[in-house]
């Protein structure tokens, strides 16, 4: 879960990149939102794997 | 009577170069609030960290940071361009080179860059009190000086004006640093606090958090108004030479910026007597702080009615994250550090599109947000990981115990009160 966070994050912001470099007119605002769910969803997954077992603790 | 273009630029030039002797008024109150919300037996080890991570910070920025970082692009619209004072427009070398005139642009550049990257510097020893070793931190900063902060310093001011200024609004904007200062610190911030774990006893076994309370609230509220200062010089200085703001509009960034710190205390003064019934101080302390961030990237470009508006959801967003990041993620952050400055900072950078009423300058700040989290963040927690294999983060379980004054450093901040319950256990145990 920790390395597919870790990847989403790059990947979005490689589609962000892509959209910027490729797209003009309509498409450009879609990919760039796109980009930034992707990020979103592997932040989330990034943290959830960072949750520590509670046995790990005090 | 309007005055000569020469004087205009001297003018202005003196103007930014007293703006930014203000900001280490900012590091210092960084570091006292840091200093305050961490336990007293980690407070001497907290005030040395910060006066090595900035040491090394500023270092490690003079040797190869600010090269990396180049001078920012729209620094020919600063005080009505005068090319004798402006100096060499060529990209900065290393150890400073072609900065070789103490009184030019590139000069001032330097100098406001060594005391931003203090800054976000000390961002993450907050994030990592009472845990974190003294080494790994100083090695933990000379890759956030020396890489980290100046490729992103480096698309803010330099290459995504470019790109985007054409396409999307005026391009990407970040006068203060929100992004480049407050939110690359608080994502390595949370990296950092990832990577160490929480401290012993903040969770209990049920997963529920423990309290640990601040060791000083008068540190923190000093730190908080010291801190107030030194953004008001930050985001003036940068303004003018990150955003090409004219001096003139200096009064409405030093308003935009006040505004932003009061409306987010009052904010978190008024969330935390709703739901404590009575308010907190250190979430007071965070929250005027978060305003104080989230000020930054829009200081020369809204309203003070917006500012004002920033400040208040800045103030609610730090509380709010505060409490997310310890109950539902379980990251212990002693000091707010991710809250306030990564949290705070990207609403900044939202509010600057939300505010000007343009599609496209909401895009552009959406492609900076962007960068920060799907670039930044995997890059300093790759480049902390990676650190961590060779030089622990970690202090050693007995020591985080002990507290780091006594390990770390052999000498506790408070000898004449050194003896707290659980210490004294440790020590009669030792027997």
């Amino acid at each position: 879960m920790k390395l597919g966070g870790f990847f989403l994050l790059l990947s979005g912001w490689a589609i962000v990149v892509a959209a910027l470099t490729l797209l003009h007119g309509g498409a450009l605002p879609a990919f760039i939102v796109a980009g930034l769910a992707v990020e979103i969803l592997g932040l989330v997954l990034f943290a959830k794997s960072h949750i520590p077992l509670s046995e790990d603790n005090g | 009577m309007t005055p000569a273009p020469a004087e205009h630029f001297f003018g202005s030039f003196t103007l930014c170069l007293v703006f930014s002797l203000l900001v280490p008024f900012a590091i210092a109150g960084l570091a006292l609030i840091n200093a305050g919300l961490g336990r007293s037996r980690s407070a001497a080890h907290a005030m040395t960290s910060a006066l090595c991570v900035i040491s090394v910070a500023a270092l490690v920025y003079f040797t190869c940071g600010f090269a990396i970082q180049g001078l920012p692009s729209k620094l020919g619209l600063f005080g009505g361009f005068h090319p004798e004072m402006i100096g060499s427009f060529l990209s900065p070398g290393l150890f400073l080179q072609r900065v070789d005139r103490p009184f030019s642009l590139p000069a001032i550049c330097a100098l406001l860059g060594l005391f931003s990257v203090g800054i976000t510097s000390l961002i993450p020893l907050g994030a990592s009190a009472d845990r974190w070793r003294l080494s790994a931190a100083c090695a933990s900063t000379a890759m956030l000086a020396g890489w980290t902060y100046p490729v992103f310093g480096h698309l803010v001011w330099r290459t995504l004006p470019s790109i985007l200024g054409t396409r999307l609004g005026s391009g990407f904007v970040d006068a203060g640093g929100s992004g480049a200062i407050q939110v690359t610190g608080g994502l390595t911030a949370l990296s950092i606090a990832w990577l160490l774990g929480p401290r012993q006893g903040k969770y209990l076994s049920n997963g529920m958090p423990a309290a640990i309370p601040a060791h000083n609230g008068v540190y923190v509220m000093f730190g908080s108004m010291l801190a107030w200062i030194g953004w008001l010089g930050l985001n003036s200085a940068g303004a003018m030479l990150y955003a090409g703001s004219p001096a003139e509009n200096s009064v409405l960034v030093a308003i935009n910026t006040t505004f932003s710190a009061m409306a987010a205390a009052l904010t978190a003064a008024a969330i935390t007597r709703i739901r404590f019934r009575k308010p907190d101080a250190s979430l007071i302390a965070n929250g005027w702080v978060g305003g104080l961030v989230a000020s930054s990237a829009g200081c020369a470009s809204l309203k003070p009615a917006t500012a004002v508006l920033t400040g208040l959801v800045a103030g609610a967003l730090v509380v709010l994250a505060i409490e997310f990041l310890e109950f539902t993620l379980k990251v212990d952050d002693p000091c707010g550090s991710i809250s306030v400055h990564a949290v705070a900072g990207i609403w900044g950078l939202l509010a600057v599109g939300v505010f000007s009423g343009n599609g496209g300058q909401l895009l552009a700040q959406l492609v900076g947000i962007a960068t920060l989290l799907g670039f930044i963040l995997p890059l300093t927690y790759g480049l902390n990981w990676l650190l961590g294999r060779f030089i622990p983060h970690r202090v050693s379980s007995d020591g985080e115990r002990q507290g780091l004054d006594l390990h770390e450093l052999g000498a506790d901040a408070y000898p004449e009160f050194a003896v707290h319950a659980d210490e004294f256990m440790f020590l009669v145990s030792s027997f």
